[in-house]
């Protein structure tokens, strides 16, 4: 059975225990299974199952209060994530400062596949700059690799999970290798005329990089080049990918796929590597500590079992955390001994260190020339077909700017399946109508509308960081993260920079913004974390003095311990940081096997 | 394996409505506050049945804030030659559901639809010496262009104004969620298509986009 319970647990002896199941526990535990180690998955959230549990064609007056967010479902009733937000019952985090600017608030999806089932679907390369951004300009924090070190493995993760996008050849916009990417969709006409209007204001406007199922996977040779040499992995995969439909162009992306069109760990990266036979997982197991045999390595995991309260240990060679960057370095944080007596893994005195997040901003626009357009179905593949990468590379350098790293902006337009926001908030256009004459206000607006959400780089600082609450402890009794955070004005700047920009965009299409243009950064920002892409913690490094783990996330103090999630991200560059985690992920993983064939582990 | 555990938060709900009801209990004092003891979903609803109002915490409106509710929403949406009034789709229960909603939103919500009530009704005492909903279409407009643009209201208005923003924007959301309100601005979607063409060259014509 590869869901096992707490019982069957105790005695086993795995390769490797993989801490989380999302991007990376997802990713990490796939390499291994597929290349035959024994791995144990836990997951503090419960079992999820996609399939069965997704919302496909229901309506928002199918879910109660028309499907609107509340504390129990913050991105909305159909939204796929379960046990998951800011808050979550019975787990609460300190924040030192309540002011919006000092806080970070800490998303958690307690669920099997975590984060990966209600994301964006977003999937873009670090380009070569993100890997070196101190040599480039001083600030931060270089990566101890490069970008070539890592594209092999953004092809493996690109083919296997399936993505579109188009090789437009754009400065620090990787292309992929060829025959890697699913086409893109065609544009909607709102994107079609932002691309028009865009590019008179010289900013490129191009084919998103999502991992959505645009044709079905290749299943017949895409399974032999990404596990040359196992034809058990072969098979497994070629069956999966042959059992994921392509997408059929209806529902949210945010709710889940239950045809397995768009990467999902739960869709994607779980059924093969259970299929090999060589993955367990055990749900609803709260990792509390890892534990240390006499000679100071990592002998496996403690954890309390959700459903019992109880208890548990599982023991491995080698424990691979990746729980998300904060659950990660919460973690660490907690395995203390007289040998750590500071963390795990924590000689460096850096767990914990240069947390980040995303820049968020974002302005929404109306736009006359979308008005009264014939009816037709934009539904499209649930989210934008078209993004803009960062454009000013070269301003930037120069010091014209202002603030040191870029931004990709993010559209969301069209005659979308009408919810609560559809025609809610129109009095500045109506003038407040009401009766017939708002009817056919809401007629005409209708599609009208863009919305532009900047997604721009934080450089890691010193006041961004978190540790142990000395006092509070979750509803388990493991002691709490409490976060400290602070903006510098490379991120306040380039919020303002968002907000005009978009404004711009606006006018070039001939249409207005609603509410302000906001020229203060600091509240044009939005507050450290709502946009979710944590990382950082535990960061990646050339020398054990500055960082937590080396190249491969490999942990200096204790050589069985690997960190596969992004909290050794030692930049959180514009791109989104999934499908890099996932690169990461394989090739940590990669090297944990070629050090047990080695018998290093 | 969780999934007996689901059903049966679900169900214990169920039980204690009609436990309630079976009882005699004394249904909750309405115009006050959302019945005590109300719960949400909870952090792990079924996402793919379908809810009606009143199944998840019980419906508040007293039969006259009913009558208010329905008159309301049909000034703000009423009959047209495309779609029906709102009231008539079901929009009245959907706003119970909402004002009844032992959310923080919600509940904050409810004092403003509920104060507002009595203030329409108050209003059309003193203007017209009637309840808001036994007032004629004139008069009611009369008293709706007071309050219906937030921006341009006296500032003896503003609450009311503030209260018509939202009455306006929960009645087109419970309205255009419906079938017939999609209908009604032409929404084609959630249907699965074996491709996806983009816009129809006639679409791109009109935007000025044929070059494109």
């Amino acid at each position: 059975m590869p869901f096992i319970s707490s019982a069957a647990v105790s005695g086993q002896e795995y390769d490797v225990i993989v801490v989380g199941s999302g991007a990376a526990g997802g990713q990490t535990a796939y390499t291994l299974a597929m290349e035959g180690a024994r791995v144990l998955m836990l997951e503090a959230g419960r079992n999820y199952v996609p399939e069965t549990e997704t919302p496909m064609f229901q309506t928002a007056a199918d879910a109660p209060l028309r499907g609107a967010a509340t504390p129990d479902k913050p991105f909305g009733f159909h939204d796929a994530t379960v046990d998951g937000g800011w808050q979550v019952p019975g787990e609460p985090y300190v924040n030192t400062s309540e002011e919006a600017s000092g806080r970070f608030d800490w998303w958690r999806a307690r669920m099997l596949g975590g984060r990966t089932n209600h994301w964006g679907r977003y999937a873009f390369r670090n380009g070569p700059y993100d890997f070196k951004p101190r040599a480039r300009d001083g600030l931060g924090l270089d990566w101890p690799l490069t970008y070539q070190d890592l594209a092999p493995y953004y092809d493996k993760v690109e083919l296997l999970i399936g993505v579109y996008g188009a090789n437009d050849g754009l400065e620090n916009t990787p292309n992929s290798s060829p025959d890697v990417l699913l086409p893109p969709p065609k544009p909607r006409v709102s994107e079609l005329l932002l691309k028009k209007r865009a590019k008179e204001l010289a900013i490129p406007i191009v084919a998103a990089h999502r991992a959505i199922l645009t044709q079905a996977l290749d299943h017949k040779n895409t399974p032999a080049q990404l596990h040359p040499g196992s034809p058990n992995a072969q098979k497994a995969l070629a069956e999966s990918m042959q059992s994921r439909a392509a997408c059929f162009w209806a529902t949210p992306c945010g709710r889940g796929c239950s045809i397995r069109a768009m990467y999902q760990a739960t869709t994607v990266h779980l059924p093969p590597a259970l299929a090999t036979g060589k993955l367990d997982i055990l749900v609803n197991a709260m990792v509390h500590e890892v534990t240390l045999n006499e000679r100071g390595l990592a002998s496996g995991v403690t954890y309390i079992d959700k459903t019992t309260g109880r208890p548990g240990r599982a023991t491995a060679r080698a424990v691979a955390l990746a729980a998300s960057a904060c659950e990660t370095v919460r973690i660490l944080l907690n395995s203390r001994s007289p040998r750590f007596a500071h963390g795990l893994a924590n000689s460096s005195g850096k767990l914990g260190r240069y947390l980040m997040d995303t820049v968020g901003s974002s302005v929404t626009g109306q736009i006359p020339a979308l008005e009264g357009l014939p009816p037709h179905n934009e539904d499209g593949a649930g989210g934008a077909h078209v993004y803009s990468p960062w454009w000013l590379y070269r301003e930037q350098l120069a010091g014209k700017l202002g603030f040191a790293r870029g931004y990709h902006i993010e559209f969301a337009s069209g005659r979308a399946m009408p919810g609560m926001g559809t025609a809610a908030g129109l009095e500045w256009l109506t003038a407040g109508s009401y009766g017939r004459k708002f009817k056919r206000d809401v007629r005409r607006y209708y599609g009208s509308f863009i919305r532009f959400d900047g997604r721009g780089e934080m450089i890691p600082n010193e006041n961004s960081w978190c540790e142990i609450d000395p006092k509070v402890k979750d509803r388990w009794g493991i002691p709490v993260l409490r976060f400290h955070w602070k903006w510098s004005e490379h991120e306040t700047r380039q919020a303002a920079h968002m907000h005009e920009t978009f404004a711009q965009i606006v006018a070039a299409m001939g249409g207005r913004v609603r509410g302000e243009v906001i020229a203060d950064g600091a509240r044009a920002i939005a507050p450290g974390g709502s946009i979710i892409h944590e990382v950082g913690g535990a960061v990646m490094g050339a020398d054990p003095q500055h960082s937590v783990t080396n190249p491969w996330g490999q942990t200096w103090d204790v050589k069985n311990l690997f960190i596969t999630d992004g909290a050794v991200f030692p930049s959180n560059a514009d791109k989104n940081p999934t499908l890099t985690i996932m690169a990461l992920a394989w090739r940590a993983a990669d090297r944990i096997l070629d050090l047990m064939r080695r018998k290093e582990l | 394996m969780t999934e007996p555990l689901r059903v049966d938060r679900r169900t214990t709900i169920k039980w204690m409505l009609a436990a309630s009801a079976a009882m005699g209990l004394p249904l909750p004092a309405a115009g006050t506050a959302p019945s005590p003891g109300a719960k949400g979903y909870g952090t792990d609803p079924n996402l793919v049945r379908i809810y009606k109002p009143g199944e998840l915490w019980p419906l508040t409106f007293t039969p006259d804030q009913r009558r208010a509710a329905a008159v309301l929403c049909d000034v703000i949406i009423p009959a047209d030659d495309v779609s029906p009034g709102a009231s008539s789709l079901g929009v009245v229960d959907f706003l119970d559901e909402w004002i009844s909603a032992p959310y923080p939103a919600q509940q904050a919500d409810r004092k403003l639809v509920l104060e507002g009530f009595d203030w329409l009704d108050a209003e059309a005492q003193r203007r017209f010496a009637a309840t808001f909903a036994a007032l004629g279409p004139t008069q009611q407009v009369a008293i709706c262009d007071d309050i219906c643009h937030a921006a341009t209201a006296q500032p003896e208005h503003a609450v009311a104004a503030k209260f018509f923003a939202l009455y306006r924007d929960l009645t087109a959301g419970g309205f255009y969620t419906t079938p017939v309100g999609m209908k009604d601005i032409q929404y084609v979607g959630n249907v699965p298509l074996p491709r996806f063409d983009g816009p129809p060259a006639e679409v791109l014509r009109r935007a000025g986009l044929a070059d494109t």
